[in-house]
Formats: C-alpha cells, sequence, structure tokens
C-alpha cells in the first residue's frame, strides 16, 4: 500500500520482460508482508499498551489517512479537518445518548453528517487552493466551534457532551471495556483505511494525482478538476467522521476539544511527520505522537506542545518526506526502483484559470 | 454572425465549413487590452499558423479560445457552436484540444498513463473511485498507438519528469492527439529546440494533422513555412495582416513590424 507509482511498477514488469521478475516480485511480496505486519500490529496492540490508548492511536490513525489522502494526493491542506471530525464525534454521541443506538450506527450517523456537511464546505474551499484553501477550511471549522460552545442545551458547552454509551447490541464486554472496544472497532478502523487505499488506486486516484500536480492540464484533458477536488474532500471527512465518532465513543464523551482548531493542526502534523502521500505514513505519524503524548501526559511534564513541536521540527527539516517517506526512498534506492516521488510538491498550489 | 462581420473576414477566408471562428475577440488586463477585436477563421483540415512579436497576443488568443481566460468582448464557435465563456474542460469535450508553450505534463506520471488519462477524460469514468485502476488498462492498447506514433514506445514507462526535453514535447503532442480533437491548437510545438528536433516535430505536425484543423503559433518562420496554409500576424493584440504564407511574407507592414524584428533578434 503505498504511493499510485506501484500502478507504473505493475505495468513496467507487464510490458518490459527485462526489467520485470525480481523487482515486481520483490515489491509485491514487501507489500503484502508490509499489510500483514500491520494487521499483526493492529491486532496485538491493545495487548502491548494500555487499551485505551490503543484506542486513540487507531482512531488518530484513521484520521490522518483521511487528512492524507486530501493532502497527499489532491494537494490541498485542510486546516479544518476537525469539524468533520469533531461534528461527527458530536453527531455520533448525540445519537448514542438520546437515541440509544449501537455505536458502529451512531458512528456511520456520525459520518454522514460529516459528509453533509462538507459538501458545501468543499463546494465553497476548493475554488481556491495553498494557503486559501488552508484558511476557508479553517474559518468554517472556527463557525463549527462556535455553533457547538454556543448551543450548549445540546452539546454541553464547554462541559462537552457527557455520559456517551458504547451500545453494541448487549455485548457487555464490548461496552465495558476497553479492551473489546477495541476489537469491535476495528474493523471500522480498518475498512476505512481500505476504503482510502481503494481511492488511491482507482481511476478517480489516478485523475487526482494529475490535478494536483498539473491542475491546468488535467481541465485541458477534459476533467473538470473541482469536481474531483469536491468528491475527495467529502471522502475525505466521511473517513475522518469515522474516526472522531469512535473516538468520542471509546472515551464515554464528547470534549469541545474536537472541534478545536488544535485538533486540525495536530492531523495535520501528524501526517506531514509521518509523510504525506503514503497512507502508511499518516499511520506512523499517529503511533508516534499518540504515544509521545500520553507517555508525556502520565509523566506529568505539562509542556506536551514544546515536545511534539519540537519533534515535528526536527523530523521536517531532517527528512522532509516525513518518516515513512524517507524511508520508502531508502529502500526504492536499495533496489534501484523509482522513489514514490508523489508527494513532492504536493502542497503548492497553481491552478489553471 | 452578422452579413458585415462575414464580409470583413471574408477577405483572406479560406474556403470550406468553418470549423473554428472567432468574431471581435478582446481581452483586456486591468485596462491594457492584450486582444483587440480578433476575427479569426479557420477552415475545416486546415493548417494555421499565428505569427507575431513577443507580446502580440498569440498566447492569451490561445488562452481565450480554450476557455482558460475569459473574453472581455467577441465570441467564439466551433463547428457553429458557440463555445464562448465555456470552461476548459467543457471545451475539451467539445473537440478542441490543446498543447502549452511551457511543456506542462504530470512528472510523476509515465507517457503510457499520461495518455491513458487523456482517453478516460474523454471517454467518462473518472469519478470511479470504488474500482481498481486496473479499469484503465481497457484504453492500453490505444495508448500504446499513441506512444508509437509520436516515437516514446521505448521509454512508455519511464516517469514524465525523467525525459528529454524533445520527447516531452513528442508526449505533449500525443496528449493532445489522445483526445481526438476536431481542432488542435499548438503552442509553439518546437519551442527551444534543436535542428534536428524542429525537423521530425514538422514531419509529426503534418502527420497527424492530416484530416484535422490544426491552429499553432511559432517563431520560426521555417516551421510556418513549411505547414501552415495561412498564416494570421498579429501584432500587439490586433491582426495585422492574414493569408497564404508567401503573401504574408512579402507584405511590407510585415516586413516592416515583425520581420524587422526578427532579423536583428
Amino acid at each position: 500500500m503505498s504511493a499510485p507509482t506501484q500502478t507504473t511498477a505493475r505495468g513496467a514488469a507487464a510490458s518490459s520482460p527485462d526489467a520485470a521478475p525480481r523487482g515486481f516480485l520483490g515489491r509485491s511480496t514487501r507489500r503484502w508482508l508490509l499489510l500483514a505486519a500491520g494487521l499483526v500490529l493492529a491486532l496485538v496492540l491493545p495487548w502491548v499498551i494500555y487499551p485505551p490508548v490503543a484506542m486513540d492511536i487507531a482512531a488518530w490513525a484513521l484520521f490522518a489517512v483521511a487528512l492524507d489522502l486530501l493532502l497527499g494526493y489532491a494537494g490541498l491542506l485542510s486546516f479544518g479537518h476537525a469539524a468533520f471530525w469533531g461534528g461527527s464525534a458530536y453527531v455520533a454521541g448525540l445519537t448514542a445518548v438520546h437515541w440509544g443506538l449501537p455505536f458502529p450506527l451512531a458512528v456511520l450517523v456520525g459520518a454522514v453528517f460529516a459528509m453533509a456537511l462538507a459538501w458545501p464546505i468543499g463546494m465553497l474551499s476548493v475554488r481556491r487552493s495553498g494557503i486559501y484553501f488552508a484558511m476557508v477550511t479553517l474559518a468554517f471549522a472556527q463557525m463549527l466551534f462556535f455553533v457547538v460552545n454556543q448551543w450548549r442545551g445540546l452539546t454541553g458547552g464547554e462541559n462537552g457532551l457527557q455520559g456517551v454509551p458504547a451500545g453494541f447490541f448487549g455485548v457487555e464486554a464490548v461496552e465495558r471495556e476497553a479492551f473489546w472496544f477495541y476489537y469491535a472497532a476495528l474493523p471500522m478502523i480498518i475498512g476505512g483505511m481500505w476504503l482510502a487505499w481503494r481511492v488511491v488506486h482507482s481511476p478517480f486516484g489516478r485523475v487526482l494525482v494529475a490535478t494536483r500536480d498539473n491542475p491546468a492540464r488535467a481541465r485541458a484533458l477534459g476533467y473538470d478538476v473541482d469536481r474531483y477536488r469536491v468528491m475527495v474532500f467529502v471522502i475525505s471527512a466521511g473517513l475522518a467522521g469515522v474516526a472522531g465518532g469512535l473516538f468520542a465513543i471509546s472515551h464515554g464523551f464528547v470534549s469541545l476539544q474536537e472541534v478545536a482548531w488544535q485538533t486540525s493542526g495536530k492531523v495535520v502534523l501528524i501526517t506531514v511527520l509521518g509523510g504525506i502521500g503514503t497512507l502508511w505514513g499518516a499511520i506512523v505519524g499517529a503511533v508516534v505522537i499518540v504515544i509521545l503524548e500520553d507517555q508525556l501526559a502520565s509523566s506529568g511534564f505539562d509542556g506536551i506542545g514544546i515536545i511534539t513541536g519540537s519533534v515535528f521540527i526536527i523530523v521536517v527539516l531532517l527528512f522532509r518526506r516525513g518518516v515513512w517517506g524517507t524511508v520508502a526512498d531508502a529502500v526504492a534506492r536499495r533496489t534501484g526502483r523509482r522513489p514514490a516521488d508523489e508527494a513532492v510538491g504536493a502542497a503548492d498550489g497553481e491552478d489553471g484559470r | 454572425m452578422t452579413h458585415a462581420d462575414l464580409e470583413t473576414a471574408a477577405e483572406d477566408a479560406p474556403r470550406g465549413t468553418v470549423a473554428l471562428s472567432a468574431r471581435g475577440l478582446t481581452k483586456d488586463f486591468r485596462g491594457f487590452r492584450a486582444v483587440k477585436e480578433v476575427d479569426l477563421d479557420v477552415a475545416e483540415g486546415e493548417v494555421h499558423a499565428l505569427v507575431g512579436p513577443n507580446g502580440a497576443g498569440k498566447t492569451t488568443l490561445f488562452n481565450l479560445l480554450t476557455g482558460f481566460i475569459k473574453p472581455t468582448a467577441g465570441t467564439i464557435t466551433v463547428h457553429g457552436t458557440d463555445i464562448t465563456g465555456k470552461l476548459p474542460e467543457q471545451i475539451a469535450h467539445e473537440g478542441v484540444a490543446r498543447s502549452f508553450q511551457i511543456t506542462s505534463l504530470f512528472d510523476n506520471l509515465t507517457p503510457r498513463e499520461h495518455l491513458e488519462l487523456a482517453l478516460q477524460g474523454m471517454a467518462g469514468g473518472g469519478m470511479r473511485f470504488w474500482r481498481s485502476d486496473r479499469t484503465l488498462l481497457r484504453y492500453r492498447g490505444r495508448a500504446d498507438e499513441l506512444v508509437e506514433q509520436v516515437g516514446l514506445t521505448a521509454l512508455a514507462d519511464r516517469p514524465a519528469g525523467e525525459l528529454a526535453y524533445g520527447q516531452k514535447r513528442a508526449l505533449e503532442m500525443a496528449l493532445v492527439l489522445a483526445l481526438d480533437p476536431k481542432v488542435m491548437l499548438l503552442d509553439e510545438p518546437t519551442a527551444g529546440m534543436g535542428r534536428e528536433d524542429v525537423e521530425r516535430t514538422i514531419e509529426l505536425v503534418r502527420r497527424i494533422a492530416a484530416g484535422r484543423t490544426v491552429v499553432f503559433v511559432d517563431h520560426n518562420m521555417h516551421v510556418v513555412g513549411s505547414l501552415a496554409h495561412h498564416v494570421t500576424v498579429l501584432m500587439a493584440g490586433e491582426v495585422l495582416a492574414r493569408g497564404t504564407y508567401e503573401r504574408v511574407r512579402t507584405d511590407p507592414r510585415v516586413i516592416s513590424a515583425y520581420l524587422g524584428e526578427e532579423s536583428h533578434a
């Protein structure tokens, strides 16, 4: 599950016999091994670390994958993704509290809400790119923050929404224990990641990369660039919504923090740290940051931002492509394959209008 | 299109069906008039050159014709369909394809992937995010034909960013061809090329121009002379002269305004 280059590698192997077998098999095998390792890690995670932290890692990993879809593949830096993560968290929480929905359904309702919210926001934002896109998405997210904060009767305002049940069809182990909740939630996390992978390796994903690299040329080839951008924005918001809904329900309450701009910033930090345009990078970033924050918090240190910020700066300065991008490049060089270049220059929007 | 308009443009208007036509095309940029009431008629099957010194408005005119910028005034029709004010992607679907003066490719995609993308762009189906990108293989055959047509078969799986300049220009051409356009607009197809590449490109354009309407911009008079049936000379955003290459070349206004500049350039 690496960058879109994999189609190329497959194509090259299929058509030019001299360049083929070793690299092709090697790459394919590597990909399966990576996937297997990822799955095993996901399954043993709550055994090796505190289960609620494992759940946080899973939720943030899906959130970061959702953002990477937008940032890494469409070249759009959203600085308002807390609106979708947090918006879904509130809707999932409210439906669980008031309607007593089992958590997978509550989360899906939340995700649908996030997508419904993303549609108009996307339509209004994608006309801009680069820093303007970031600012417009931030502005919309701040509007949602304001509404949530003011509407105390519904959301609890600064106190958050308390007492969110994790209903799961009467299975008490899941409803009471974080350990089992993790396993009940994991299929949704993995399903979300699979969808992101499917999008990246679809005809749509190919167009997306084209609109990122050269929007003017994509339009000259007959592609309505804005439509593609709105679509990926909505998909990304839906996945962020699944992640946010699961996060809130696993905690049993929804905090105002979930719709705050710091949350938008954190997911960008995680994604860039891990390396954009690879999906795996987003997951690695989530593991690193969530564990780091948890360790710092339990040590009683109250300057978490200083540490995570410093780590971010160091990684960005030393490994321009993020942790995953740098590792992938090193592997590519060793095996003489073309590096996964997609991520380079992703977020500098230049438009053809 | 009024009768009077027809007559003014009729002077040197080519015979046959008009494929691409502009009337009174004007573009202002913050008070600066880059293109002034340009009339243009290109007959079906014709190869038409736009020439003029730098800043004459040739690229602006191209951008107007392909919807990348909107005209301040005037109309554009393609085979009788009004395309004024349409978006680039809509104009592409009307059968007008363009190349870019500065090579404009997707550096991370291979030539083959470029062409699959272009073919899919015309056929539709790019929104299918739930399908495997293997569905693009259906375009493989046609993509390979186009790659071969422009002589890039050996490089079909190399990222475009790694291609040499002349090869990138060839890929530009293949992309335009992939849209199977009724009208092809080529913005300086030989820009920055050495002599050998220029000759090869002339051959290529001649080959692909068969049965199509082509409008191109070029500074190289050898290219213009070898390819163009008709020439329109632009100067400071206005049409200075039009006609066959021979006629335009000997036009005293053109000699003083344009070729004069060319000789000491």
